[in-house]
C-alpha cells in the first residue's frame, strides 16, 4: 500500500534525526483543521476528531473559518506562514484555491481508503464529485423552511412557488443576501423546470426575470448573512419562511423541537469537503486516510443530516445518535426530498458570483 | 593657547578649532536625537507607509496578463483592435502554449479571476482552455474555439490588448462604477450594477451627519467640563471617558440591544402606550441605526478637543464682554464662540476622518442601507477576492482623508488638535 510505503520511506528518511523523538513513542502532532462552526462542526468533531485524538494521541484545533477560507489561504500563502493543516472548504473555492497553486492535488485512488467491498474511491465516492484537490465529505441542501404555527393546519406550503406567493402565504421571508440560490429559487417560481435554471440564467433575459420575480417579494424580505439567523429567525416568529442549510434546520426541530418543516421542492444542493493547503500533505494524509473512510463518513451522518459523499457509507447510515430517529428521510438525497433537486452549477457561479452580486446589491440598494 | 590667539582662530583646550568642535557637538547630539527615534521611524515605515504603499501599488497593478499571457499579448502585437477580425493561428498557438503553461505552474488562477473581473465567463473560459491546451494539437485555432467559445469573441481578445500593460485605471474604473466599453471608451456601468457611486456618497453624507450631530451634542458638555467647579467637572469626564473606555463591540451591541424591534426602547414604549405594540419602530438595521450608534461612539472624540480649547479660553474675556454691555447671547457669539473655533475643527476633522473608515459598527447596526463604503472594501478582502478592486476603493477614501487634512491644516492648523 501506498500509505505503508510513505510510512517506512518517512522513518527511514528522518531515522536519524528522530532517534530522540521515535524513543519517546510516536510524537503526537497538533493539527489545525478549519470548518464552518456551529453544529456542522460539532458533527465533525464528534465521527472524526474525537475518535482519531483518542486512537493517536494527535491534538486537533477546530478554528472556525471556512466561511472566509478561500481568503485566509491566499492571505497565509502571501505572508509565507501557513498555519492551516487540513481545510473544510466548497467545491466552487477549491477549485480557484487549486488553479491559484494554494492546495495539494490529491491522488483520490491513492491516498484515500477503499469501501468495504474493495470499490475504490473513484467509483465510491459520489459521480463527479471528486475534482483535482478536492474530496468531498458530505452532500448538503439549500431548503426553505416554515414555521408550521403560522399557516392553518390545512394550508401548509409544499412548493417555492409557495414561498412567492405572498398573498395566500402571508409573512415575512429570511432569505440569503446573496444572490446564489435566490435566482434559482425565483425562476422555478416562476414556472421555470428545475434542470433547465442554470441555461435559462445564462442568459440576460433569464437574470432579469429572476430579479423581477424577486421584486415582487422584495418587501417582504429579511436578508440574513449568518447560518445561524434563519432557524433563529423562524423560532421567533419574526418569519414565516427562511431560506437555510439543511442541517441547520433538522437541528432545530429535532434537538430544540421547533415546529418547522422543510420545502424540498428545488432544493439546490452542493458537496462540501477537504482540501489540503500546499506543503501540509505529510502532516495531514494519515487522518486524510483515515477520516474519509466509509465508517467514519457514515458516522457524520449520526450528528447531523448531511449525506455522506460515499455510496457504501449510506448503507451505514442509520439513526441520529441523540434521539434516535430515523435520519434517512432527512438526507438531501432521500427518494423523495430529491426529486425536484438542482444541483449547485459551480462553473456557473464562478462565472457570474462577481457580476450578479454586484446587480443583487445594487437592487437591493434600489 | 597663544599661537591661537594670534593666529585669530579660537580653539577649544585640546587646540581643536571651536567651529569644529562645534559641529562635532551638534552632529553627535542630533545623531543621539535620531537614534532615539529611530525605533518609532522604523515602526511606520513597516506598519504605515509600506502598507499603504503596497496598497496603492495594488490599486493599479496588473501582472496577471502581462506575466502569465507574455506570449500572446506579443503575438497580439500587430492585430489591430478596432478591426472585425479574429487574430489569426500564431496568436491562437502563442495562447496554447500560454495557457497549458499556466495550467502546469498553477498560474491559471489568478490569471482567470483577473480576466473575469473585466468579463464574466472569462475564469471558466481560462480553465477549461488550460486544460485542454495541454493535450491540444494545431491548428490550435479550431481547437480553442471548441474548447471555449469565448476566444471566438472579439471582445475577448480586445479585453487582452487592453489589460496587457503591468498597470491598470480599471480597479479604479470599477470603484466609481465605471468601466471601458468595447471601443475602449470610458463609460458608466450599466444603470442596473450602480453601487459604488451611491455609496461613497452616502458615506460622506452620513459621515457629515454623524459630525454635526456629536457638535451639537459635544458642544455644550465641553462647555461644562470647561466651567464647572472642579469636582463636578472631574465626575463629568469619567462620565464621558467611561464610554471611551469600554470596548467598540460592547458598545455597538448595547445599541442593539437597546433599539432593536424587541429591544428595550420599544417595549418602553409599548409599556407607555405611545406605540401599537405591532407597531414597534425600526430604529436599527438601518440608517438611523448606524448615526445614533456611531454618533454616540465618536462623541468623545469631539468632546475633547474642544474640552482642551475651552479650557484655555479665561472667563475675564467673558466678564469684560458683558461688562462692557453685550447681552448673553451676543457676548457668547461675538466673543466666546469664535475663540473655540479651533477646538470645533479639531473635533470635527477628527469624527469625520474616523467615521468614513468606520467599519464594524456599519457592518453590526447598519443593515442594507446604513452600509459604508468600507463595508465593500472589507467584501472585496475576504469574499470575492478582488484585493485589486479594494485596494482602489480604498485608496481613494485616502485621498479624499489626504484633502481634508490639507484643507483643514491651511485652514486652522493642525497643531490645534489636542486630545484633553
Amino acid at each position: 500500500m501506498f500509505k505503508k510505503n510513505m510510512l517506512r520511506h518517512a522513518i527511514l528518511a528522518c531515522s536519524g534525526a528522530s532517534v530522540v523523538v521515535m524513543a519517546g513513542g510516536v510524537q503526537a502532532e497538533e493539527l489545525n483543521v478549519v470548518s464552518w462552526g456551529g453544529a456542522y462542526s460539532m458533527s465533525q468533531q464528534k465521527a472524526y476528531h474525537e475518535p482519531w485524538m483518542e486512537k493517536t494521541g494527535d491534538e486537533i484545533v477546530n478554528i472556525d473559518r471556512s466561511g472566509n477560507a478561500l481568503a485566509g489561504l491566499r492571505s497565509q500563502f502571501e505572508a509565507g506562514n501557513v498555519t492551516w493543516d487540513l481545510v473544510d472548504m466548497l467545491p466552487a473555492d477549491a477549485m480557484i484555491a487549486c488553479a491559484e497553486g494554494l492546495l495539494e492535488p490529491i491522488d483520490h485512488d491513492e491516498m484515500l481508503a477503499d469501501a468495504p467491498d474493495g470499490t475504490p474511491p473513484s467509483e465510491d465516492f459520489i459521480e463527479g464529485s471528486l475534482s483535482e484537490c478536492f474530496i468531498p465529505q458530505i452532500v448538503y441542501s439549500n431548503i426553505v423552511a416554515y414555521n408550521t404555527e403560522m399557516f392553518p393546519e390545512d394550508d401548509q406550503p409544499d412548493s417555492i412557488e409557495d414561498v412567492f406567493d405572498i398573498e395566500n402565504y402571508p409573512g415575512k421571508r429570511a432569505l440569503i443576501r446573496k444572490p446564489i440560490n435566490n435566482l434559482e429559487w425565483a425562476l422555478v417560481a416562476d414556472g421555470v423546470e428545475p434542470e433547465e435554471v442554470y441555461d435559462v440564467l445564462r442568459t440576460e433575459e433569464g437574470v432579469d426575470r429572476a430579479f423581477a420575480k424577486l421584486d415582487t417579494i422584495k418587501d417582504e424580505v429579511i436578508w440574513w448573512e449568518e447560518g445561524s439567523q434563519p432557524p433563529q429567525l423562524l423560532a421567533d416568529q419574526e418569519v414565516a419562511f427562511g431560506s437555510a442549510y439543511n442541517g441547520r434546520i433538522f437541528n432545530a426541530m429535532v434537538s430544540e423541537d421547533q415546529p418547522f418543516e422543510i420545502i424540498w421542492d428545488a432544493q439546490v444542493f452542493e458537496l462540501d469537503g477537504w482540501v489540503v493547503p500546499a506543503g501540509k500533505l505529510d502532516k495531514v494524509e494519515d487522518y486524510l486516510y483515515w477520516a474519509t473512510d466509509t465508517q467514519r463518513l457514515a458516522d457524520q451522518a449520526k450528528y447531523i443530516s448531511y449525506g455522506p459523499a460515499r455510496e457504501s457509507s449510506n448503507e451505514l447510515v442509520s439513526t441520529h445518535a441523540e434521539t434516535g430517529i430515523e435520519m434517512e428521510e432527512h438526507m438531501p438525497t432521500y427518494e423523495d426530498n430529491f426529486r425536484t433537486a438542482i444541483p449547485k452549477d459551480d462553473p456557473f457561479w464562478a462565472d457570474h458570483n462577481d457580476e450578479l452580486t454586484q446587480r443583487f446589491d445594487a437592487w437591493l440598494a434600489q | 593657547m597663544s599661537s591661537s590667539v594670534s593666529s585669530g582662530e579660537l580653539t577649544t583646550a585640546d587646540g581643536v578649532p571651536l567651529k569644529v568642535s562645534l559641529r562635532r557637538a551638534v552632529r553627535r547630539s542630533r545623531l543621539k536625537a535620531l537614534l532615539l527615534v529611530a525605533p518609532l521611524l522604523l515602526f511606520l515605515v513597516i506598519a504605515f507607509v509600506m502598507p499603504i504603499f503596497d496598497m496603492l501599488s495594488r490599486s493599479v497593478a496588473n501582472t496577471e496578463i502581462a506575466t502569465h499571457l507574455s506570449r500572446t499579448v506579443a503575438a497580439l502585437e500587430d492585430w489591430d483592435p478596432r478591426s472585425d477580425e479574429l487574430p489569426e493561428e500564431p496568436v491562437y498557438e502563442a495562447l496554447a502554449n500560454d495557457l497549458a503553461e499556466g495550467h502546469e505552474n498553477r498560474a491559471i488562477g489568478r490569471l482567470s479571476s483577473r480576466l473575469n473581473y473585466e468579463k464574466s465567463g472569462m475564469r471558466s473560459a481560462v480553465m477549461r482552455s488550460g486544460m485542454a491546451s495541454r493535450t491540444m494539437d494545431p491548428p490550435y485555432k479550431e481547437g480553442l474555439l471548441e474548447a471555449h467559445d469565448a476566444w471566438g469573441d472579439l471582445e475577448t481578445w480586445r479585453l487582452i490588448k487592453r489589460e496587457s500593460s503591468p498597470y491598470t485605471l480599471s480597479y479604479y474604473l470599477a470603484a466609481i462604477d465605471k468601466q471601458y466599453s468595447p471601443e475602449g471608451e470610458i463609460v458608466d456601468v450599466a444603470d442596473d450594477r450602480r453601487i459604488y457611486q451611491g455609496l461613497f456618497w452616502r458615506t460622506f453624507w452620513m459621515s457629515s451627519v454623524i459630525t454635526l450631530l456629536t457638535l451639537v451634542l459635544g458642544f455644550p458638555i465641553a462647555y461644562l467640563l470647561a466651567n464647572l467647579p472642579l469636582r463636578k467637572s472631574n465626575l463629568l469626564m469619567i462620565l464621558v471617558l467611561l464610554p471611551f473606555w469600554t470596548s467598540l463591540l460592547v458598545r455597538t451591541t448595547t445599541w442593539i440591544a437597546i433599539l432593536q424591534s424587541q429591544g428595550v426602547l420599544n417595549d418602553i414604549m409599548v409599556v407607555l402606550g405611545v406605540i401599537a405594540d405591532d407597531a414597534r419602530w425600526q430604529m436599527i438595521h438601518n440608517k438611523l441605526g448606524t448615526i445614533i450608534a456611531m454618533t454616540h461612539i465618536l462623541l468623545p472624540f469631539m468632546i475633547l478637543p474642544l474640552y482642551s480649547v475651552m479650557k484655555t479660553i479665561p472667563p475675564s474675556y467673558m466678564h469684560a464682554a458683558r461688562s462692557l454691555g453685550g447681552k448673553p447671547f451676543l457676548s457668547f457669539r461675538r466673543v466666546y464662540f469664535p475663540l473655540t473655533i479651533p477646538g470645533i475643527a479639531a473635533g470635527a476633522i477628527l469624527v469625520f476622518i474616523l467615521s468614513i473608515g468606520y467599519y464594524i459598527t456599519p457592518a453590526l447596526v447598519g443593515g442594507q442601507s446604513g452600509r459604508f463604503i468600507t463595508n465593500y472594501i472589507a467584501y472585496h478582502m475576504q469574499t470575492s477576492l478582488n484585493w485589486g478592486l479594494a485596494a482602489a476603493i480604498a485608496s481613494i477614501l485616502l485621498f479624499v482623508v489626504v484633502v481634508f487634512y490639507l484643507v483643514f491644516n491651511r485652514l486652522v492648523g493642525v497643531d490645534k488638535v489636542k486630545l484633553g
